[in-house]
């Protein structure tokens, strides 16, 4: 990893290192490697890109990867107002899993799923992605109704589904409680053995690395604060580092998409909340896989390193402040002991927020605006994580050729008008 | 936990709230003369500004009584709270809304 540099000063030799008590030039940490080499260069604006990505998050990255490896795509900035993967995706809850209802979920999430299962070798980068299931429990005959019928409609569509009884359910996760002696007794789930987690530092760090080595600029610390449209026809941003000319734009900002989108004179059926999750301290190997409950509203993972990871629903009220509300936290500790009694001892270490932009139906928007050049991804909300390579594939398919892929193109803004929503709230779970 | 300034009781936790969503957003007088894009605006889209926003809330556990709040949704600071069908109030002042005392008539 210490390369050669022209303008390094001389470190010191073992040797010298050695010695060091009889030089007294030598400094503290002299002896401590060099930093690692970057894994993507910092570079200022040029003045005009063919495409310009806003949002230099997972989807972002993902998006800009994509259209260099599937379109020969490379005269591509992706600008992000903060730091590289600062936002959402820093604050997810890694979980990935495609056992969405409808057909038109199926296809975009079992997309990523499949390109998820690929993706360590694709970008040569290791993302800790693990395959240990996911189960989303039912804990009244209406949930096992639901389930079941999602469970069918997830094998109709060659997804791994399966139902499980109580029984079963231990079996996969011991330490859930089956008793059936509590307030939302456990009574059976859907397990899709296929689900997993990732590291989601990694995955962000591994389409960027991927994308700068093919010419693409990451900008960081460089916000959008207007949209040149001329003649319905976009024609570049104006930053906080200048004015940039861009063939097409492609916004994908997550929680901020409203405030770009009104750049455009446009507004989009979003609303923007906090969602916040939180880590235990590091524990021993507990949980075996994925745990997810509608009705007691949590879903629980331990990471690679030990902690617990959980989140539950969003704060209800509108926010951009990356914090929400003590209580809410309380309530998703309380469902989080009621499922796991073993947690019972566990300290919560730290907790945060994100801004989440949902939809009326719990599914995405992707896909092509009234103004022209102006591509649109957003809506994701609680579950954006899942689809990032899957979105990246087919947002950089519609930025690159004007049209949408098979797998966005239900997910239009135009739905909203047409009637042709596809309703996930069932299976976008507590949060996705 | 925050407290928000019902107009009725005064200060309570949040807790003892439920949201709204946007405020003013009045029912449509002729729902017969709309077309598929102004049901989708009606239905569908709302504002989702960063910054001082105009929202519905109840006071579910206290006076069950809705009422209207100015809110900042980056610092989620209350500037002003004000009756259902009163105007919304400009935001040029940050100073957070007066508390009103137990028993006291809203001002709208």
């Amino acid at each position: 990893m210490i390369g050669p540099r022209d303008n390094a000063p001389a470190r010191p030799s073992p040797t010298t290192t050695l010695n060091r008590a009889s030089r007294p030039s030598a400094g503290p940490g002299d002896a401590l490697p060099d930093h690692p080499d970057f894994l993507w260069r910092n570079p200022d604006p040029k003045p005009s890109y063919d495409v310009v990505v806003v949002g230099g998050g997972g989807h972002g990255l993902a998006t800009a990867y994509y259209l260099a490896k599937n379109h020969g795509v490379t005269n591509i900035a992706v600008l992000e107002k903060g730091w590289l993967a600062g936002g959402n995706m820093a604050r997810n809850t890694t979980i990935i899993r495609s056992n969405y209802l409808w057909d038109e979920s199926s296809g975009i999430y079992e997309h990523s799923l499949k390109l998820w299962e690929t993706l360590e070798e694709d970008l040569d980068y290791p993302i800790l992605f693990s395959q240990r299931g996911v189960l989303n429990l039912a804990h009244s005959l209406q949930d096992i109704r639901d389930s079941k019928r999602r469970v069918y409609a997830n094998q109709l569509n060659g997804i791994d589904a399966e139902w499980l009884e109580p029984e079963e359910v231990a079996k996969v996760c011991p330490i859930v409680n089956i008793s059936p002696d509590v307030r939302y007794p456990v009574l059976g789930a859907t397990y899709q053995p296929r689900a997993g987690i990732a590291k989601h530092d990694y995955v962000a760090w591994g389409f960027a690395r991927k994308a700068d080595a093919y010419g693409i600029d990451l900008i960081q610390d460089c916000e959008v604060t207007g949209l040149d449209i001329v003649d319905g026809r976009v024609r570049g941003v104006r930053t906080t580092r200048g004015d940039i000319a861009a063939g097409k734009v492609a916004l994908a900002a997550a929680g901020h998409s409203s405030v770009l989108a009104a750049m455009a004179g446009l507004r989009l059926p979003l609303q923007s909340h906090p969602l916040q999750a939180l880590v235990s301290e590091l524990l021993e190997p507990v949980h075996p896989t994925v745990v997810m409950s509608n009705a007691v509203h949590v879903y629980v993972s331990q990471a690679h390193k030990g902690e617990l990871v959980m989140g539950a629903g969003i704060d209800s009220y509108n926010g951009y402040g990356q914090r929400g509300a003590f209580h809410i936290l309380e309530r998703q500790m309380a469902a989080a002991l009621e499922l796991f009694p073993v947690f019972a001892r566990a300290h919560m270490l730290r907790t945060w927020a994100g801004i989440v932009d949902t939809t009326p139906d719990a599914s995405p928007i992707v896909g092509l605006t009234p103004v022209e050049n102006l591509y649109l991804n957003c809506g994701w909300g609680t579950g954006g994580f899942k689809a990032t390579p899957g979105v990246g594939w087919c947002f950089a398919h519609t930025v690159a050729t004007g049209e949408p892929h098979p797998y966005n193109a239900p997910f239009t803004l135009d739905r909203f008008t047409t009637g042709a929503l596809v309703d996930e709230h069932g299976a976008a779970a507590v949060a996705h | 936990m925050q407290l928000i300034a019902c107009p009725w009781c005064g200060e309570r936790e949040e807790i003892e709230f439920h949201y709204g969503g946007e405020a003013h957003i009045a029912y449509p007088e002729d729902p017969y003369a709309l077309d598929d894009e102004q049901w989708a605006q009606y239905v569908f889209f709302r504002d989702n500004p960063k910054g001082p926003f105009a929202e519905r809330w109840v006071h579910s556990a206290g006076c069950r009584r809705w009422f209207n709040a100015l809110r900042d949704t980056v610092t989620h600071e209350f500037l002003t709270v004000y009756g259902i069908g009163a105007e919304r109030p400009s935001h040029t002042s940050t100073a957070p809304a007066a508390p009103r005392a137990k028993g006291q008539e809203a001002s709208r």
